[in-house]
């Protein structure tokens, strides 16, 4: 039904073949861009932005502290509201509660709410195999279902898709989901919605059971938060007579007033609206109203070993906002898909890897390492997650799980031979003076000449084929700073 | 703090600093002990292997009053990362010798704003000139628009707007082999901005930033110069170069001892 993740290159890879994709790239620039500048339209407006950051910071680092004490508080607020409580460690426990609920009301379908916790445990792949159909009904998600696509943005999944696009994958899927698109459809935005409404309106009246997950989970009142923007979620929310939300356990907060900052955090820093148009709050069941029958999964998959790892848990933090997706200059060149999980960009980078554990597979290891640490993404993090700092930290976890490895990584061992020659200035004088005889000979046969005189390296072949492919490379100097403040003794004789 | 890349490859830059510091009254040494700020290992994840390497920077560099260096990432790397590195080492004496020199370590331009409170160096460079602001000297140590004060500050030279200049032009140290395409793509993206500027040199605090919007640039032959922000400011009109002239010129030298 909709494509996986699994078996995926490392970064390196997948960026080379993203980057050849000159349609995407496009799509990417203009898209980041675009809510890029509005996001920092509208941060610009508020007064003390920095202080608020600083207090959502705080909020959750709270939480996550007395994580245990807070989840088990939810807990009781939901039981005492009516509502059903699951844990679930991992993936595959989380999708077998979900598919026995479906599976107990005798359905073939149900209907979702756009939910990242979801799409991480690969629900509707194993709802599927139980022969049960989840529809997404989140425009984008519609999108990327029926194109039998992956999502490549934690906030806007099909943002590596324009509307000619969308056209041809509504024309051709729609019929067989459901609802056929309309024949005459045009590549026009509102007469896309108009056929996703449609489509989506008779699963809505259909369904009778939802899946969600949640955006925040208040422990003092046993309230689910859902924020949206089309008011599909609320359809599923209120409309059908069971519902299932999936939720990781760093969403609980907690109490109502922690929730204050966070709404006033969240939608500025992602969709760069000023207040988000579709919020909506239940806790556990309201007798005649919505749904009678109201469960939670407590979602672990992950989580708690993120939480101990006492630099990287600052990530947990994470309110799913995609500030940093849209101004990262990595994510607007290579897109979602290359990153190989639902969670791309910089908290990708660090989310996978803390949540998967390093040394596990090659893909994971590369994530760290798909960043160029400019820090932009740290700068508008809504809960001031030092993405860097993170990052950094989980190359050294990378690094650490290879060295018991007998045949050292060439990069290790020039690692090694570069911080041996380092850590004695008379063998950085002996590599340097080496490099100035190089750089007489590159002086020599280079193909260019830099301007200001400068004679440089074409394309080399070897280890320097990484950095010449596409740069020419200034030949090393005759004489290195060093040699010259030895011969003129500082620089006066 | 000259740094490895300057020492190896740019020399030029550290002359130029020697120069402009000396004509501001600065008494500069070069400690021949130094080598590196250990940046290259510990931001590919070889935390253990910088460990002789802060050892070497923190010997190299105590007891002066300022540690001078013309980059922001290197001075970056000893202001934020020198402590992980100590406490990976698990070295109370490290730590606490990483304690004294971080704070002493200066990006040029804060050192020649902050400290020695100066914005016009006296230098002339009569060019068209676009501006990058490095990543780490603009997020990690927020030096602001000191750089550009100076630039402004500089008699002859013509300052053109660079667009989106406060994007990462994709050097980013081991990224630029290891994530090779999507850092040339960076890279790329970079060079075309600088050109629409239509500026005949693009300046920056970093090297090695240079070195890579230079690299691309030079491969699109597209005849536009990367110079460091030091040998802009070290540029008079005697000296139009900027490079160390053979004595230093004849100021009062300051009591304290200044680092490069």
């Amino acid at each position: 039904m909709s494509g996986t993740f699994v078996g995926m290159p490392a970064f390196p890879e997948a960026a080379r073949a993203a980057l050849a994709d000159t349609q995407l790239r496009h799509n990417l620039a203009h898209a980041t861009t675009t809510i890029r500048n509005k996001r920092a339209r509208v941060v610009g407006e508020v007064e003390g932005w920095e202080d608020l950051r600083l207090t959502g910071a705080a909020i959750k680092e709270n939480a996550l502290r007395d994580l245990e004490r807070n989840l088990l508080a939810l807990e009781a607020s939901l039981q005492a509201n009516g509502a059903t409580v699951h844990w679930a460690n991992d993936a595959a426990e989380a999708n077998a509660i979900v598919a026995r609920i479906a599976r107990s009301h005798d359905v073939d379908e149900v209907v979702k709410v756009k939910s990242m916790a979801t799409a991480e445990i690969g629900l509707n792949e194993a709802l599927e195999a139980e022969g049960i159909a989840a529809w997404e009904t989140d425009l984008a998600e519609l999108i990327v279902q029926l194109g039998e696509d992956l999502p490549s943005h934690i906030l806007v999944p099909a943002i590596h898709r324009n509307r000619a696009e969308i056209r041809e994958i509504f024309l051709r899927r729609m019929a067989g989901a459901g609802r056929p698109a309309p024949e005459a459809l045009t590549d026009e935005p509102a007469e896309l919605a108009a056929a996703a409404r449609l489509h989506l309106r008779e699963k809505f009246l259909r369904a009778k059971v939802a899946v969600s997950g949640a955006n925040f989970a208040v422990a003092e009142t046993g309230t689910l938060v859902v924020v949206e923007s089309e008011g599909n979620g609320r359809m599923c929310l209120t409309l059908p007579e069971v519902l299932v939300s999936v939720v990781g356990i760093e969403k609980v907060l907690a109490s109502w007033q922690d929730l204050d900052t966070m709404m006033r955090l969240l939608p500025r820093s992602s969709t760069g609206e000023r207040m988000n148009p579709y919020t909506s709050t239940w806790s556990g069941v309201t007798p005649g109203d919505g749904p009678q029958e109201v469960h939670v999964v407590l979602l672990d998959n992950g989580r708690t070993r993120a939480l101990a790892d006492e630099v990287g848990r600052q990530a947990l933090r994470c309110i799913r906002c995609s500030a940093c997706l849209n101004v990262c200059p990595v994510y607007e060149r290579v897109g979602g898909h290359a990153y190989g999980s639902v969670y791309p960009g910089p908290i990708g980078a660090i989310l996978n890897p803390l949540m998967k554990g390093t040394g596990v597979d090659e893909q994971t290891d590369s994530l760290p390492y798909a960043s160029s640490l400019c820090g932009a993404c740290f700068e508008v993090c809504p809960v001031r997650i030092d993405i860097p700092e993170v990052l950094v930290h989980l190359r050294g976890k990378v690094v650490d799980g290879h060295r018991g490895d007998t045949v050292p990584k060439a990069e290790a061992v020039a690692m090694r031979a570069t911080a041996w020659a380092f850590s004695d200035s008379r063998r950085l004088a002996l590599a340097e003076r080496a490099s100035g005889l190089a750089g007489r000979v590159l002086g020599r046969v280079g193909r260019a000449t830099l301007p200001g005189g400068r004679a440089a390296a074409g394309r080399i072949p070897g280890p320097g084929a990484g950095w010449t492919g596409a740069r020419d490379l200034p030949a090393p100097p005759r004489e290195s700073f060093r040699g010259w403040w030895q011969r003129t003794k500082g620089g006066r004789s | 703090m000259v740094t490895c890349v300057n020492d190896a490859m740019f020399p030029e830059t550290g002359k130029a600093v020697v120069t402009l510091l000396r004509r501001l009254g600065v008494d500069v040494d070069f400690p021949t002990d130094q080598t590196c700020c250990a940046q290259p290992m510990v931001n590919t994840g070889y935390l253990d292997e910088a460990v002789p390497v802060v050892r070497t920077f923190v010997d190299a560099f105590a007891g002066y009053d300022a540690i001078v260096t013309p980059s922001g990432s290197c001075a970056g790397s000893a202001r934020h990362q020198h402590s992980i590195v100590a406490r990976r080492a698990g070295d109370p004496a490290l730590a606490a010798a990483v304690e004294r020199t971080a704070p002493k370590v200066y990006e040029l331009s804060e050192f020649l704003v902050d400290v020695l409170g100066v914005s016009d160096v006296g230098a002339y460079f009569p060019h068209k000139v676009t501006y990058h602001p490095t990543c780490h000297s603009l997020r990690m140590l927020g030096v602001g628009d000191r750089p550009r004060r100076l630039l402004e500050n500089v008699r002859g030279l013509r300052l053109a707007e660079l667009p989106a200049a406060e994007e990462c032009c994709g050097f980013g140290g081991t990224f630029a082999v290891k994530n090779a395409d999507t850092s040339v793509a960076m890279g790329s993206d970079k060079a075309r901005h600088v050109r629409e500027t239509g500026a005949e040199v693009v300046v920056a605090g970093d090297n090695s930033c240079l070195m890579h919007i230079g690299g691309v640039l030079s491969r699109q032959r597209a005849g536009v110069r990367v110079m460091h922000l030091a040998e802009i400011l070290a540029a008079t009109e005697d000296s139009p170069t900027g490079h160390a002239p053979a004595t230093s010129p004849a100021t009062t030298p300051t009591t304290s001892r200044e680092q490069l």
